[in-house]
């Protein structure tokens, strides 16, 4: 079976988000139903998460009905309401040439707003997202050429000493279809999360913590007096 | 015919011997000095309290039998060499005044000075520094007052201080001993000889003292602190001995990741939510240190367990405590203790400053070793003048990144921050001036 033959050192990324997002029912609300939320797991980029995942399974609190409620198609998400909180597992299955593993998500739902995020309000959610990376090593030939060009992966050049065949033209019929969640009812809720952003701070810090390691080198260098050649090879 | 005729046992058992036999209850004999009523109540128990028979306490001494008087009575003492007289009041044992010397005569002791003739002063006592007729006046103050040398120096002619009459003196009569002895062996053991005056080491000793004397608490606050700093640093010293060859390799590692430029390929084709990506430099991962092997074994792994794994083995050589440093250091520089955003990009910079930070921390570790060094050195001399100011950017070593430093930390965190620490340094221009100080107090000790 060509579906086996593994490409070795390539790794496949498929960005995910995954939370909740609960509106209070205000005036609606009683005891045993103050909150209607959705729980979901969405590309990073709202991109179909089908391509990978062919079942999600979210298993809630024992106290629902059927606590264990299967999601067999794209969008993964599922509604319900409650009054408590409670941690939610979610368990993905992928498609057969993608991974025969499964993959476990847990996510604390929450319903009700921080203290400092103002009062409770039927307008504005409570939204917690979670940011992940599915990361598929050594996958298999087969799925490579399928999602190599698919939106929802970050899929690595592939070396030259790989031969592959070329991706034929028929591979990636965008049928119709409304697994991903671009048009999502709750879209606007999503969050924005920034690699970039991340990276700048990530970056500013580092520099800070460089020049700070500079300034000791610097100092533990007079105490020395002159410089060894193995405290300080860098120069700094 | 009974039942024992039967059974073939002997008859003879009466039931009045079975009483009879019943053991009689010795009564305890009752001790000596206790009443019997006392006693009876404990039931011969241990008394709570010890008591004691009167019979055994000592006797009241006989008295009446003494006639004991105050008389005021004159007296002479061996002490006085004049002969005056003097009174006091002395106890009187039935009507005889006690005899013999002055109780306190005893103590009147004086010092043996060594006596030198010209010949031996030309022989073994000439110094530069002091002429006869000095050492003349020395010697007969040190006999008139009995050695006591504040008391000479305060009346010596010349301007001597205390150290150079001690030493003139303890010189000359060492040399006067040696020179009379028959053999050098003879007075070795004697205590001017065996222990001669360091007069150097006497100015240094007063000089210390009076350096620590003159502290002020706040001086003697800071040096405990920076004692016990001290002795916690060589604790964790000894406990984390293998973290110093860790942060070695890191260094190269930490240069070559931040030179390195963009990389060719973008990350993904759907950059609507990395909206910079193109622009912000995205770290080339050095191919060793991307994911744990253990992970791609899996095939299939979540990137923040990934992370998770990496940050685990990077901070495996440090202590719990050392962990919660670091984490506090990246929320004191505005970065999430766990990436928001964990793309491939982020966990790998995000290591990088972890790694960063723990050789940070290797480095404060170093130098405060160094400077308990020089400072326990300087203490054991007292080279410093008493009122220099020590180690006032503790702050900094402890927390180097203030949150008031960072352009961008939350506000929850900065709030947070500001109740437990006043405002750090760091933000400050780089050369602030408790750190410009410590040339100059090198220089201070090494003079």
């Amino acid at each position: 079976m060509g579906q086996t033959k593994r490409l070795k050192d390539v790794e496949i990324c498929f960005p995910i988000v995954y939370g909740t997002i609960s509106f209070w029912l205000g005036k609606k609300a009683s005891e045993y139903n103050s909150h209607k939320w959705t729980v979901y797991v969405r590309g990073a980029t709202n991109e179909d998460l089908g391509v990978i995942v062919k079942r999600a399974i979210f298993q809630l609190h024992p106290s629902f009905n059927n606590p264990t409620r299967v999601v067999e198609s794209p969008p993964f998400e599922l509604s319900e309401s409650g009054w408590g909180e409670f941690e939610i597992a979610i368990t993905l299955f992928f498609h057969s040439d993608v991974c025969d593993k499964q993959l476990d998500l847990y996510h604390q739902l929450k319903l009700y707003p921080e203290e400092d995020n103002g009062p409770q309000s039927t307008k504005k959610p409570v939204v917690v997202e979670t940011y992940d990376e599915i990361v598929f090593s050594d996958p298999s030939e087969a799925f490579f050429l399928r999602v190599q060009n698919h939106p929802a992966a970050i899929v690595p050049r592939i070396h030259a000493g790989l031969n592959l065949p070329a991706p034929g033209p028929q591979e990636f019929i965008p049928e119709k279809k409304r697994g991903d969640t671009k048009d999502h009812p709750l879209g606007q809720w999503f969050m924005n999360f920034s690699e970039a952003d991340e990276l700048l701070k990530l970056a500013a810090a580092r520099q800070q913590v460089q020049a700070h390691i500079g300034k000791l080198r610097r100092q533990l260098s007079m105490i020395d007096g002159p410089p060894q050649s193995s405290k300080a090879p860098f120069g700094q | 015919m009974d039942a024992k005729d039967i059974l073939g046992l002997p008859k003879s058992f009466p039931v009045t011997q079975e009483k009879k036999s019943r053991p009689q209850k010795e009564p305890q004999r009752k001790p000596d000095g206790i009443s019997r009523e006392v006693y009876a109540l404990t039931g011969g128990m241990a008394p709570l309290m010890p008591t004691v028979e009167v019979s055994h306490l000592k006797r009241r001494p006989a008295a009446g039998k003494e006639k004991i008087t105050w008389q005021w009575l004159p007296f002479t003492s061996s002490a006085r060499s004049d002969n005056l007289q003097l009174y006091h009041w002395v106890r009187v044992v039935n009507g005889v005044p006690p005899t013999g010397d002055y109780q306190f005569a005893k103590y009147n002791k004086s010092v043996e000075v060594l006596k030198y003739t010209d010949e031996e002063y030309e022989k073994h006592l000439t110094d530069p520094m002091w002429t006869k007729e000095e050492t003349d006046q020395l010697f007969y103050m040190c006999e008139h007052y009995d050695l006591r040398f504040i008391i000479i120096a305060d009346r010596f002619p010349t301007s001597r201080t205390i150290e150079e009459l001690k030493s003139r003196y303890y010189y000359v009569s060492r040399a006067l001993l040696i020179a009379r002895a028959p053999s050098a062996a003879d007075v070795a053991n004697h205590p001017l000889v065996k222990d001669h005056y360091n007069m150097a080491h006497e100015v240094e000793r007063k000089r210390a003292l009076s350096a620590v004397l003159s502290r002020t608490k706040q001086q003697e606050l800071r040096d405990a602190e920076i004692l016990s700093e001290a002795k916690r640093i060589m604790e964790s010293r000894m406990a984390s001995k293998g973290t110093e060859s860790v942060d070695l390799p890191d260094d190269q590692t930490n240069i070559e990741i931040t030179e390195k430029g963009t990389r060719g390929d973008s990350p993904s084709p759907s950059s609507n939510m990395h909206p910079l990506s193109s622009a912000a430099p995205t770290a080339a991962i050095p191919e060793g240190s991307s994911t744990p092997a253990s992970l791609r074994m899996l095939r299939l792994y979540l990137r923040t367990h990934a992370l998770d794994q990496m940050v685990q083995a990077a901070s495996s050589s440090a202590g719990p405590r050392t962990i919660k440093r670091v984490e506090q250091t990246l929320s004191d520089l505005g970065v999430h203790i766990k990436p928001k955003v964990p793309t491939k990009a982020v966990c790998a910079e995000h290591l990088e400053l972890r790694k960063e930070i723990l050789t940070l921390f290797n480095l404060q570790k170093q130098l405060q070793n160094k400077e308990a060094e020089v400072s326990a050195t300087r203490d054991t001399s007292y080279a410093e003048p008493p009122g220099t100011p020590k180690r006032q950017y503790r702050g900094d070593i402890d927390r180097p990144f203030s949150p008031e430093a960072i352009g961008f930390g939350g506000e929850r965190l900065g709030k947070r921050d500001h109740k437990r620490r006043p405002p750090g340094r760091f933000g400050d221009a780089p050369p602030s001036p408790p750190q410009s100080k410590r040339p100059r107090k090198l220089k201070a000790s090494d003079g």
